[in-house]
This record gives C-alpha cells, structure tokens and sequence, in this order.
C-alpha cells in the first residue's frame, strides 16, 4: 500500500557486510566507574539504590550519523561529551534468550561515537542531552563476531585532537556483552540489525566545534569524526 | 478522514470506516473488523513519550509538575495495533494501562516556534501506554524495561487527519476495563501542550513525518490481570481495544523475570 507518509530514513547508514537498518540502543551506567563516581550519592535521594535492571536510552534515527561522516553542534560555546562505545550488532532474532546463547545472536561489533551534552544527574531520560541530532556515528566496519576471541576483554582508547584523552576497557563492564543481550532481550526483540552498544566509561572527553575525536577499540577498528558547528545536514 | 492500516487475505491494507462493525478496505471489500489484523495506523517513526504530563496523575503519583518536560524515546517493538494482546509478566504486582493522545508528524520539524508547530501534525489516534510499576527505579526513570516492552504500547484504530479535529484538540478521554470506567481526563489539562512539546522537541531533535508524541495519560491507573479487556476511548477518535495475555501464551514459565536479581559485580 501507499502510506500517507513518505518515510523518512534519516541518514543512509551501510555498514559492508551489514545494513544497520535497525534501532539503536545504548547502555548506560555499565562502566564499573560510572557508580563508584557518584559515591554515596547512590544510596541518597533521588536514587536511594543502585541500579538492578538494565539502563537504556534510545538513539533515534535524526540522532545517527553514517561512517564518515561529522558530529553537529549548533552552539559553538558547548560542548559534547564523546561516549566511546563497543556496538554488538544483532544477527539474528533475540527474544528472552538465555545468557550462554545470546552471543550466538550476534553479527559482529563495531566502534560507535555517541556524543550527548554533559547531564547532571541520573533521574530522568534526559532526551535534551542524549537523543540529539546528529550525534552519534558508527563505524565503517562491522566485524565479525568470529574474529573477535572475547568482546569483554577489549582496550578503548578515546583521543581528542590527537591526544589520548580517555582509556577504558570492556572487562570493566558491570554486565558483559552476553549478559547484556540476555537482559535487554528479557523485554524488548532484538532485530538483526538493531545496536547495542555496551555503555561508556564516565566522564567522556569532552568535544567543541572543531575537535576531531578518534575511538579504537582493539580488534575491532578506528573510528574517527569531528565535530562541526552549524545546521543538521539531513538527507531528505 | 480515518485511516487504518490492516493486514487481511494475505496482504496489508489501508482501511476506512464502514459502518458500525465494518471497514472498508482500499481495495473496495468491505469486511467485520475482527476478522482483520489491526496494525498500528501509520508507518511508525521515533516514538517519543511523555510522563507526567497531566497534573492531576503527577499529583496521584506524588510528584511535582516540573520545569521541563519528562521525555523518553521507545524502541519499535514496543508497537501493536488495536485487538493486540500485551503480555503481563508473572512477576508484575502492577500493571497499568495509559490512555493518551497520540500526536503524529506530518512534516520535518527542526527548530520550530509554538506559533507553527501545529501546522507540522498530520492527525491524531490514541495511544494505550502500558507501563510495569514493579520494574520502576530511579535511574533515567521511566526506564525502557518499564515502557518501552515488546508489544506494550497499543496505537489505533484510526489516525484522524488533523483537518479533522480543532487545534489544539480538546478531548474527553477514558479507560474501561472490563466495561468498567477506571480512568477519565481531559485533554485541555496537558501541563505541556502539543505545540510546546512540538517545539522543545524540535529545539534539539528534528521530527520527521511518521514521528509520533504520546502526551501523557491522566489520573486513574489502576492494575489490570491476565484476561482483562482495556479499552482507550478519546471523543471523536475512537475507542483502542487490548486485552492482557499471560507469560504462558508467549511460550514463557511464568518464572520471575532473572534480571531482578543481577546484582553489581563491583
């Protein structure tokens, strides 16, 4: 049928093998660091207690970026915080899949940019800072699950015009990549296609217009972006 | 005009009213509306949502009505049409529906001023917004384990253009379940209007046609079980029936959900 809405695709996102024609998730507070950080203020009002469920935000579509391309600010006085971020790409469907089979669901893995303004506080969405246009890219690979021998052991080194700003590693996620999928796919279908990405160390450099931003992630590849001021160049 | 998106006889229609129990298919047959499957009426894009958007149900759930509005995104499979079932875990003490106006773009909108923003509506359905009050905790509450659950959002049964409705729409809405009225509001009590949502909302994301806001729900949500029918009623637009299945129609033990008791390694 003909729709009275000529869909909007957003930005054109190949990823060779994959099309990453799916929703895009990403993890929060699962970084070891990301709690201890906030100190007692875990047991405190608003929180009272530590996370027990799986935190997620959505990336919605007006928010991705295809490899390649820039970050874009629209205040050149800001600044962004760059999430660097481990995405699992989703090979085939996973609905309430067991821990030791969820990675069996996975395509393979890709370095994902996930730029959001700095928050104060963990009590609410949030979307303002976290959903915005043109934000978060992805990389130019997808690599295949088989050729990465433990997606929890991988180094992440974040460099902002050229120099090492952030070093992180997978191993200290609170869930891993497996528990991850098992948790999330509990309540919400993983689609092949869909990203997870697996959460960001607390504290991410931060970027302005004109910083260039890079994320390896051993095994997996190089990402590199920049960050530019000026409208949203979205493709009708 | 009202337009549904239905799947019958193999394929996906669009459909139209026809008469009480019946719609008529673009295709020109005309057939009951339970023998067709209702899908949500649109192609649906980023479903953005809010939460304590009608001061009276902040109040209920003892809050203060706040500064900014209380936004939150939800994957795609969250989505089902009228006469889906949407299942209640086992484990659930509370599960509540949420009758909304759901708002639907109809054309781009970045950095639009409230004075424009309705022109950007292509129409209006419902939406039935279900939520699991036992999974609710206090980091980027609501969270999606909460709201955003396969097949916990209910759209439909028809997007009404907005041609068709005063701007902004001032609505009578009502839950009932099992026939029984458990909720009422009115749309003329949204804290944060449609254009103003339309705004803040295209302040920093840009809405594409097929986006679609679910303004929020007034007072009255009171726990529904396995059997119960819910059904989203808003004057003029129509009346969005659900039904609440179990954990063993999906194939599930009707054990307690795992991930409560994953606990912090560090």
């Amino acid at each position: 049928m003909s729709s009275p809405f000529a869909l909007w695709a957003g930005p054109l996102i190949e990823v060779a093998p994959f099309r990453l024609s799916g929703t895009v998730y990403a993890t929060l507070l699962n970084h070891r660091r990301s709690l201890d950080a906030l100190g007692e203020a875990v047991a405190a009002a608003p929180y009272k207690v530590a996370p027990k469920g799986v935190v997620l935000a959505v990336k919605p579509r007006q928010a991705l970026v295809a490899p390649g391309g820039d970050v874009q600010i629209d205040d050149v006085a800001e600044a962004l915080e760059v999430g660097a971020a481990l995405g699992i790409v989703i090979g085939t469907t996973a609905c309430a899949v067991a821990e030791a089979d969820a990675l069996g669901h996975v395509a393979g893995f890709v370095v994902v940019c996930d730029c959001t303004l700095p928050r104060a506080g963990h009590f609410r969405p949030q979307v303002r800072a976290m959903a915005r246009d043109v934000s978060c890219v992805l990389g130019a690979a997808v690599v295949p699950r088989a050729q990465i021998a433990d997606p929890d052991a991988l180094a992440i080194r974040v460099f902002v015009d050229g120099s090492l700003a952030q070093s992180s590693n997978t191993s200290e996620h609170v869930r891993t990549a497996a528990r991850l999928i098992a948790d999330v796919s509990d309540f919400m279908t993983l689609m092949p296609g869909d990203v997870l990405l697996t959460g960001s160390a607390p504290d991410g450099p931060r970027a302005r217009a004109g910083s260039r931003i890079a994320i390896e992630i051993d095994g997996v590849g190089r990402l590199e972006t920049r960050v530019v001021a000026g409208a949203a160049r979205l493709r009708a | 005009m009202k337009r549904a998106r239905v799947a019958y006889s193999g394929a996906i229609h669009e459909a139209t009213p026809s008469g009480a129990d019946s719609i008529r298919l673009a295709d020109g047959r005309v057939v009951a509306e339970t023998d067709v499957v209702w899908l949500p009426p649109f192609e649906v894009g980023t479903v953005i949502a809010l939460g304590l958007n009608y001061a009276d149900h902040a109040k209920e759930l003892a809050f203060k009505p706040q500064d900014e509005p209380l936004v939150f995104l939800k994957g795609p499979g969250a989505l089902i049409g009228h006469r889906g079932a949407t299942r209640r875990p086992a484990d659930a003490t509370f599960m509540h529906y949420e009758c909304e106006l759901a708002v639907v773009i109809g054309k781009p909108a970045r950095q639009v001023a409230r004075a424009d923003a309705m022109a950007h509506v292509a129409g209006y359905t419902i939406a039935n917004d279900y939520a699991i009050r036992d999974y609710l905790e206090n980091w980027y509450r609501p969270n999606l384990r909460v709201k955003s659950r396969d097949g916990a959002t209910a759209l439909g049964p028809w997007l009404v253009d907005a041609a068709d409705v005063e701007a902004p729409p001032q609505r009578a809405l009502r839950t009932l379940v099992n026939g029984r009225q458990t909720q009422s509001g009115h749309t003329r009590d949204l804290v944060f209007d449609i254009a103003f949502l339309i705004e803040y909302l295209s302040a920093f994301m840009t809405l594409a046609p097929g986006d679609v806001i679910l303004t929020g729900t007034p007072e009255g949500v009171v726990n529904v079980d396995v059997g119960d029918e819910v059904v989203c009623e808003i004057e003029g637009l129509g009346c969005l029936v659900n039904r609440i299945a179990g954990d063993a129609e999906f194939g599930r033990g009707g054990t307690a959900s795992a991930q409560g008791e994953m606990k912090e390694s560090a």
